[in-house]
């Protein structure tokens, strides 16, 4: 493309995109204070390991074509599932999210960058830091950490080798730094949020996405640093022989399950919760209709930030937890189900009597929706006790949250690329790929979790290396399922190379979305509405209503399409 | 909660009456149906606990379908007929919400969910009774959890050890075993104990797990009532070669039972077979590559083997 604009040679040393001039690849790969650099640093990163974690996976799945140990050994085995858990959560999930907040708060609240973008790029390169630190464990004596994320003692603590450096070591290394990473992005964010809404927008006009984003990152703030207390303890017991969970030395293992589960239950929910205002942002958009109960949608987020704190030992029925606390953790652990069906009924109320437009993000958000109630049904199955006595640490477990966080909340993480991607690249996706990367992530994400859950209720523990053969039908389905969402993501990956390199030019606002983020050019420049930050008079999607969102519209329209 | 309540606020005729009339009908039996068919997705039933598990999953499954295809109808209609044609930028109609239809569906989900809780806590209550399961460490004495009142006298207590990574049950008779033999129709008292780490004792055609705890006896119960051979697993991850530890159940006539105890204690006490051992011993063989791990504890001293090779009911 060459630029159709003249533009003064100095820009290309800019560190931030201007609009019409060529790019600046440089600026990706410095300390870059500007949050849409970050946002898309983070996104590339996260990406680059969910094709690492993948690899990982399909190496399992190879394993467990067929039922012995035959393809690596047991131990090798133990390191790969580790590391795909580990990979998923802290280097893909984790991330990809924090690129979008990065990417969309700012514009959709009208600030003009975070409130801190020092600390915000600091909490950025962490990300790469303890992302080499993890992959520098397949290469110490002994291999990476092979105790599984949870990381439970005193597995996790045995350190066969008795080197000081080894594979669990480093694991936990990798942990606590990306709780500080983590940490830094959640005083960013709720800063960002609290303090630099554009006039006019009060809370109740402030988009969906921006609530969850709120929403979840209180959650980090509060549970993160139970996390960390407890990592700190386990690395002690590993490496500075003290007895915290070990019962020889008058330790309680069970100790270490609370204080991991207290903050990574609640963590599925800050993975889940931006995720769910995804949701709420792209499907008012294709349904060309406002969200259905805005308010209680976004109230509802936060009575899941609430209920989210209170339920973790339904990862511990089974461990040796008395009757009493099992009673009352159901129940709670059934509660949140409550706003979490809230939500899922103003969605479907959404799409009610809408005009639906089956782009591409759309796709993925529909698909995802529908996967996430199948979900929340084996979750609720799971809270219920004599149920979870059964098919707890099965692959009923497995299937349970692939379901949301593969089929739901990654389905969510690629509606949210295609939906947003020509904003902040200026360049358009090709639709027909988009579909087509749908088509086979769909069939592929049911082929590889579905059949999951029938080994679990016929009784396959988790975390096998080798299995009965009466589990073969299953996994020879699972297999296949997995090895076709690795096919799905060719058609991904062309998609996004090329259209960026090469793809049709995006203008202002191609969805005909309503949003602060669309009245500004895409890309959006560097300090995003700069001095001209429109005033808000209404709330968000505002479809059929016939309303402005902001005062002086139609000029903040012709400001977004000259820059352009 | 059917997700086709939306239509009543909006046009209230006679024909969408009948239409979210029949799609209830049809999804009710739909769920009947699905809470029928769970028995073929689960191992047969062999203990006393199995039943209720059973039982409360079938229940799930039937509100769970009910709910789910209710939804996917509502998804389903809007993909049929609520979709734009090309090129139609028109909005769709401008509802910003329903206070009626939000309150409604907060208190059902609210109601359903709080009705299976109750539902379950009474099942957990039964099973208590059935199981019994107290957590004792190292030290203090044990105190039963639930009613633990058996009606005739119970089996045991058999002592169930876990190791990296073998099973071994250890008899009041003095008996040595790697295979769990247990009389039908009689309560059977465990105490679980782990010589190194975290591991599950679950026999999935119980429909029980319960995790070993080193450090702690954990007092446990059951009561078996089918007669057959059944695999158990160690479902909480234990390391190296974890998927490789497990072993047989065997429910047999109190008279079999009697007659294996006695014979058991003819035999001498050996070294049992062992899986993990001798994936670890071939591992050496070849140059012992692979990730570090723990060399497997030694095999107990045994005087039954189980043999993993024979074919099992569930
Ligand atoms: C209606 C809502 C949900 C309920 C009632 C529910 C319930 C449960 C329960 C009881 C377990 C523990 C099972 C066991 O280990 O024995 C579980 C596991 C899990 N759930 Fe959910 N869940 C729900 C939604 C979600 C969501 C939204 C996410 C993700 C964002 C999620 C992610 C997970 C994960 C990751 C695990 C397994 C963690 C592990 O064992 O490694 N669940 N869920
Ligand atoms: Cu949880």
């Amino acid at each position: 493309m060459s630029p159709t604009i003249p533009f003064d040679p100095r820009v290309l040393r800019a560190p931030h995109p201007v609009p019409g001039a060529p790019d600046n690849w440089r600026r990706f790969f410095s300390f870059n204070t500007d949050a849409k650099v970050i946002g898309i640093q983070y996104i590339a990163v996260s990406l680059f390991f969910l094709l690492v974690g993948g690899l990982l996976a399909m190496i399992m799945r190879g394993e467990l074509l067929t039922p012995p140990a035959d393809l690596v050994d047991p131990t090798v085995y133990n390191g790969l599932y580790t590391m795909h858990g580990t990979v998923m959560l802290f280097l893909f999930l984790f991330p990809v999210l924090n690129g979008f907040n990065n990417l969309l708060i700012p514009p959709m609240i009208g600030a003009p960058d975070m409130a801190f973008p020092r600390l915000n790029a600091a909490a950025f390169w962490l990300v790469p830091l303890f992302g080499v630190i993890l992959m520098a464990s397949f290469l110490v004596p002994g291999g990476p950490s092979g105790s599984g994320w949870w990381a439970y003692p005193p597995v996790s603590t045995q350190n066969p080798l008795g080197h000081f450096i080894n594979g669990q070591f480093l694991w936990i290394l990798a942990v606590a730094l990306s709780g500080v990473s983590s940490i830094m992005g959640a005083v960013n964010f709720c800063t960002t949020i609290i303090r630099m809404r554009a006039p006019g927008m009060g809370w109740f006009r402030m988009p969906i996405f921006c609530w969850t984003a709120l929403a979840a990152q209180t959650i980090q703030l509060c549970g993160l640093p139970v996390l960390t207390a407890g990592a700190v303890m386990l690395l002690f017991d590993l490496s500075f022989g003290t007895s915290f969970f070990q019962p020889e030395g008058g330790g309680d293992p069970m100790l270490y399950q609370h204080f991991f589960w207290f903050y990574s239950h609640p963590a599925v929910y800050v993975m889940v919760l931006p995720i769910f205002g995804v949701f709420s942002e792209v499907f008012p958009v294709y349904a060309r209709k406002p969200l259905f109960g805005y308010h209680v949608v976004a109230i509802a987020s936060f009575a899941i930030t609430f209920l989210s704190l209170i339920v973790w030992v339904h990862h511990m029925f089974y461990s040796g937890t008395p009757q009493w606390m099992r009673n009352v953790f159901m129940v709670t652990t059934m509660l949140i189900a409550v706003p979490t069906g809230i939500k899922v009924f103003a969605w479907l109320g959404t799409l009610w009597r809408g005009k639906l437009r089956l782009t591409t993000p759309m796709l993925f958000c529909l698909g995802g929706l529908f996967n996430f109630i199948f979900a929340g049904i084996t979750g609720i199955m799971l809270a219920t006790v004599p149920v979870d006595i059964h098919v707890g640490n099965t692959y009923f477990v497995v299937g349970h949250f692939h379901t949301v966080i593969f089929s739901t909340i990654t389905y969510g993480v690629f509606a949210a690329i295609y939906h947003w991607f020509p904003k902040f690249t200026g360049r358009m996706t090709y639709e027909g790929l988009g579909q087509l990367h749908f088509v086979l992530t769909f069939a592929g994400s049911q082929l590889n979790f579905l059949p999951m859950h029938w080994a679990g209720l016929m009784g396959m523990p988790r975390r096998v290396a080798s299995y009965d053969p009466e589990f073969a039908g299953a996994n020879v389905l699972a297999s296949l399922g997995a090895f076709l969402l690795g096919v799905a993501t060719l058609p991904f990956l062309i998609n996004i190379v090329s259209s960026w390199a090469r793809g049709a030019k995006a203008p202002a606002n191609p969805w005909q979305a309503i949003g602060l983020e669309w009245l500004l050019p895409s890309p959006p420049p560097a300090e995003n509405f700069g001095e001209h930050v429109p005033v808000v008079i209404a709330g968000p999607y505002g479809y059929g209503l016939g309303r402005d969102l902001v005062e002086n519209q139609e000029s903040v329209v012709q400001r977004s399409l000259k820059e352009a | 909660m059917s997700g086709e309540a939306p239509t009543r606020p909006f046009r209230p005729d006679p024909a969408a009456i009948a239409l979210v009339a029949i799609a209830v009908v049809l999804n009710l039996l739909a769920s009947l149906w699905m809470s029928r068919q769970v028995h073929d997705w689960l191992p047969v039933q062999a203990s006393s606990a199995a039943p209720y598990v059973d039982n409360l999953f079938a229940l799930e499954t039937g509100i769970g379908t009910f709910i789910f295809l209710g939804c996917a109808c509502v998804m389903g209609w809007t993909i049929l007929f609520n979709r734009a044609p090309k090129y139609d930028m028109d909005d769709g109609a401008p509802i910003e919400g329903n206070l009626r239809l939000e309150i409604v569906w907060t208190l059902v989900p609210l109601l359903i969910v709080m009705a299976i809780a109750v539902h379950a806590i009474q099942v957990n209550q039964v099973l208590a009774t059935l199981e019994g399961k107290v957590r004792v460490s190292s030290g203090s004495e044990a105190v039963a959890v639930a009613g633990s009142a058996a009606s005739d006298e119970p089996v045991g207590p058999i002592q169930v050890i876990g190791r990296q990574w073998s099973w071994e049950f250890i008899y009041p008779e003095g008996v040595h075993s790697t295979e769990l033999h247990l009389p039908v129709d009689r309560r059977a008292r465990l105490e679980l104990i782990s010589m190194d780490v975290l591991h599950g004792f679950y026999v999935p055609a119980f429909r029980l797990k319960q995790d070993l705890v080193p450090g702690s006896v954990i007092a446990y119960a059951l009561t078996p009532t089918r007669e057959g051979r059944y695999r158990l697993r160690d479902s909480m991850f234990s390391g190296g070669y974890f998927s490789a530890n497990q072993t047989d159940v065997v429910v047999e006539s109190e008279d079999a039972y009697r007659a294996w105890l006695t014979d058991a204690l003819r035999r001498p006490l050996l070294p049992a077979a062992n899986a993990a051992t001798e994936l670890w011993q071939l591992r050496q063989e070849r140059g012992d590559r692979g990730w570090a791990t723990v060399p497997p504890a030694p095999p107990p001293l045994v005087h039954v083997d189980a043999d993993p090779a024979t074919p099992h009911d569930a």
